[in-house]
């Protein structure tokens, strides 16, 4: 940090990640806008578009509202108590969802919700005929609060975990009824919280591609990235496809913008440490209303994880897993997954570090602010810029050059590496920063550097959340729909556009084994990054 | 013979956006100098300057006659040892100090000789194998003293070692301290905010104030100075001035 050569040295590779994003991301913006001279003559005012949109908007605006009403009372009877038996398993159940492949859950609420599920099957015996439907709007409001409402009241108990222990002291010897401790000690909490986390799942929902491709689809319930999916793959209408882009990456930026005004930290109040004990948690109609919640929470994400357990289980596992087909896929899965990982990790240290390096000085530049701010905007570029309307660029881009196909896993395992950047960053960032601070003079004083420094100094003490980054990036490649969506074909087929392909072609039993080996994989992928450690990203593209 | 000064700061200035320090001052090889003044008075950045850390906006330091202009850390005659995070936490105790002879951990017999023997003259013998997190603050001081020993450099840095121990281990460490100054006969510069530190171990004394050394003294001088209100305010010594 303090050698000038190995400054530069840093500075560069950083500098080169950076531009290599850029760029990706550029080209494709550039191929959308540059592909149709007719850009914008009227396509934009298109009637479909504008259904796709507010669709877009709506089921994101009730997806919203929908997780987060959802998660206060969660949250707050999980925060309340704090020591009944199962506790932790019940916050490992609501950290499931994170790490599971989109397709898989959806699977899970079919099996509940679907025209021969669970719940429809047992309504049918009560004498009423087909009451829920999956598809279609309810369908996708479904799946989305499923994800997102445990990543809510995970925030929100993480909130209010960290209320000083004084005010539960302070509100018990003011004897503050129930509703008084709501209203000034927890809803101040959650309303610093609320804003971030609101953004958060709207974003997440108005950028959802797989689950709306499975639960909505049609003309009726289409959001702008299945509609771009759809005009490149169904329609070869690639100036729709153009407009459709447009008006998304018009969309999220916006929605960036605001998200990026409201994700504000609460003030913490001052602490003289110690566990929050909590006193309002003694009365019969509390301590009924929090199991209810608790029990709601179990069942609703729990049920449709059994019903995938069980349907996996009851299909022929031998003969999946005895299937070439079968076989190609999870290797092409796994390969894409640890190369994405890998790339995805190695262009965010090397960001993160030559972002310390430029600003570790005492006078800095702005053209080194400039640099350090662009490093933290790009990796949250795909979130600008989401993965189908990438892909719907790159397509567009390498079609004069023959079959797109060809490109395709070296396409994939790019989109993937970006769409697991916010993550991975968000990950690596902090642990970098604090081991920085920590070593760099003394390296810097003693001598270390290069390849000793990475061996002995950088990699022992980074390896917890490097391996967290590279698991969770490799978790959110082998779930992906999105960029394999576009791009496969017979000869790249990965575990999740299997898995859709035979719930297609209504193979259900194949699909459910398919789900499981997807489930288990991403899991234990999962479990093998954060082994010991309880802190997870928060949020990913449903 | 005139003996070149261990440390030369000729119109060193660092500018900060809000502040500006400047630094003149020549400290005579050989002794232990304390480094006072109240926080925020420049003495870390001082340090920072004369270890490499920190590039003066102008001025010149000299270090034994030589001009350390674009001399990264590693390259100037210099050791430090820091308040906290002297030592690397996932590795052990002979590992930390051996970093002192290779930054790249090529260790001969002979190097291990030299760890083990710095080792036992900090008063750590069998103590190789433990990790930083088995170790009291003073022993981890000690370990950053033992790494300090094994590269003799003729200059130490201390930026308050002192400053986390409490007093049984301060005193220890003061001994200590002293008795390998009288074997290693270094020049060492110790940033402390203790005057008891000042009068244990210094033979003179830099005093700085809001950015500026105020008072470069012999430390009996020092001690019995009532003019400067600063340093009555260091020292105790109530309204004097």
């Amino acid at each position: 940090m303090f050698a000038p050569a190995e400054n530069r040295t840093i500075i560069t590779a950083g500098a080169l990640s950076l531009g290599g994003i850029v760029l990706f991301v550029c080209l494709a913006v550039a191929a959308l806008l540059l592909a149709s001279g007719d850009f914008g003559k009227g396509t934009l005012f298109d009637a479909y578009i504008w259904r796709v949109t507010r669709f877009t908007l709506l089921q994101a605006t009730l997806s919203t509202l929908l997780s987060v009403v959802l998660a206060i009372p969660i949250a707050r009877a999980l925060a309340r108590r704090s020591a009944f038996p199962g506790r932790v398993w019940v916050l490992r159940l609501m950290a499931l969802p994170l790490g599971l492949p989109v397709l898989v859950g959806a699977l899970g609420l079919i099996e509940i919700w679907g025209r021969q599920g669970v719940l429809n099957t047992a309504l049918a015996e009560l004498g009423l005929q087909q009451p829920v439907s999956i598809y279609g709007l309810f369908g996708i409001l479904l799946a989305h609060v499923f994800f997102n409402m445990p990543l809510v009241a995970r925030l929100f108990l993480s909130g209010l975990e960290r209320i000083p222990p004084e005010y539960w002291r302070t509100s018990a010897n003011l004897g503050m009824p129930p509703g008084a401790v709501f209203r000034f000690v927890e809803w101040p909490v959650l309303r610093g919280l609320l804003p971030g986390a609101a953004g958060l799942v709207f974003m997440l929902c108005a950028t959802s591609f797989t689950l709306v491709l499975t639960l909505g689809g049609g003309p009726a319930a289409s959001t702008i990235e299945v509609a771009i999916y759809q005009a490149l793959r169904f329609d070869f209408d690639p100036q729709r496809a153009i407009a459709l882009s447009a008006l998304q990456i018009a969309m999220t930026g916006v929605l960036l913008l605001i998200l990026a005004r409201l994700a504000t930290e609460p003030a913490e109040g001052a602490t003289g440490g110690g566990a929050a004990r909590r006193y309002d948690t003694g009365s019969g109609w509390s301590q009924v209303f929090d199991a209810g919640w608790i029990l709601f929470a179990l069942l609703f994400i729990g049920a449709p994880l059994i019903t995938v357990l069980a349907s996996g289980l009851s299909a022929d596992l031998v003969k999946l897993a005895g299937d070439p087909t079968v076989h190609r896929a999870l290797i092409t899965s796994i390969v894409i997954a640890v190369l994405s990982a890998l790339l995805c990790v190695t262009i965010a240290a090397a960001m993160i570090r030559a972002g310390g390096t430029v600003t570790a000085r005492r006078h800095v530049p702005t053209l080194a602010k400039a640099f350090a701010g662009t490093i933290t905007a790009s990796t949250s570029l795909v979130l600008l810029v989401p993965p189908v309307v990438l892909g719907a660029g790159w397509f567009l881009l390498l079609r004069p050059f023959g079959d797109v196909a060809r490109f395709a896993p070296a396409i994939v395992v790019a989109i993937n590496a970006l769409m697991a950047l916010p993550f991975v960053h968000r990950i690596l960032a902090p642990a970098m920063a604090t081991h920085a601070a920590r070593t760099d003079r003394l390296t810097a004083s003693l001598g270390i550097r290069g390849f000793h420094r990475l061996r002995w100094i950088d990699l022992p003490p980074l390896r917890k959340p490097l391996l967290m980054a590279a698991s969770f990036a490799m978790a959110l490649s082998l779930g992906d729909l999105g960029a394999v969506a576009l791009f496969g074909s017979q000869d790249m087929v990965t575990l999740p556009w299997l898995l859709y392909s035979r719930m297609g072609s209504y193979r259900t039993t194949d699909a459910a084994g398919l789900a499981l080996f997807l489930g288990l994989l991403c899991l234990i992928f999962t479990m093998l990054g954060t082994a010991g450690d309880r802190r997870m990203p928060e949020g990913r593209n449903a | 013979m005139i003996s070149k000064a261990a440390v030369e700061l000729a119109g060193v200035d660092i500018r900060y956006d809000t502040t500006a320090l400047h630094f003149d001052c020549v400290v005579p090889p050989g002794g232990i100098v304390a480094v006072a003044g109240a926080s925020g008075s420049g003495k870390s950045t001082l340090f920072h300057v004369i270890a490499g850390f920190e590039q003066p906006d102008s001025g010149e330091v000299r270090i034994l006659g030589e001009a350390m202009s674009g001399r990264a850390p590693s390259e100037r005659p210099v050791s430090v040892v820091f308040q906290d995070n002297n030592l690397f936490a996932h590795l052990d105790v002979v590992t930390n100090v051996g970093f002192g002879i290779s930054p790249s951990l090529r260790l001969s017999t002979a190097d291990r000789g030299r760890i083990d023997d710095a080792l036992h003259r900090v008063g750590l013998d069998g103590f190789g194998k433990r990790l930083p997190s088995t170790l009291s603050g003073g022993e981890r001081q000690r370990v950053a003293l033992a790494r300090a020993l094994v590269r003799h450099r003729p200059l130490l840095l201390l930026d308050e070692p002192f400053a986390a121990l409490d007093p049984g281990m301060r005193s220890g460490m003061r001994v200590l301290l002293r008795d390998l100054h009288r074997q290693e006969m270094n020049t060492i510069l110790l940033i402390t905010h203790h005057p008891d530190d000042v009068r244990a171990l210094a033979d003179s004394v830099l005093f700085l104030d809001r950015g500026r050394i105020i008072a470069h003294d012999p430390v009996e001088r020092f001690l019995n100075r009532r003019d400067v209100a600063a340093i009555n305010d260091f020292l105790g010594n109530g309204d004097a001035a």
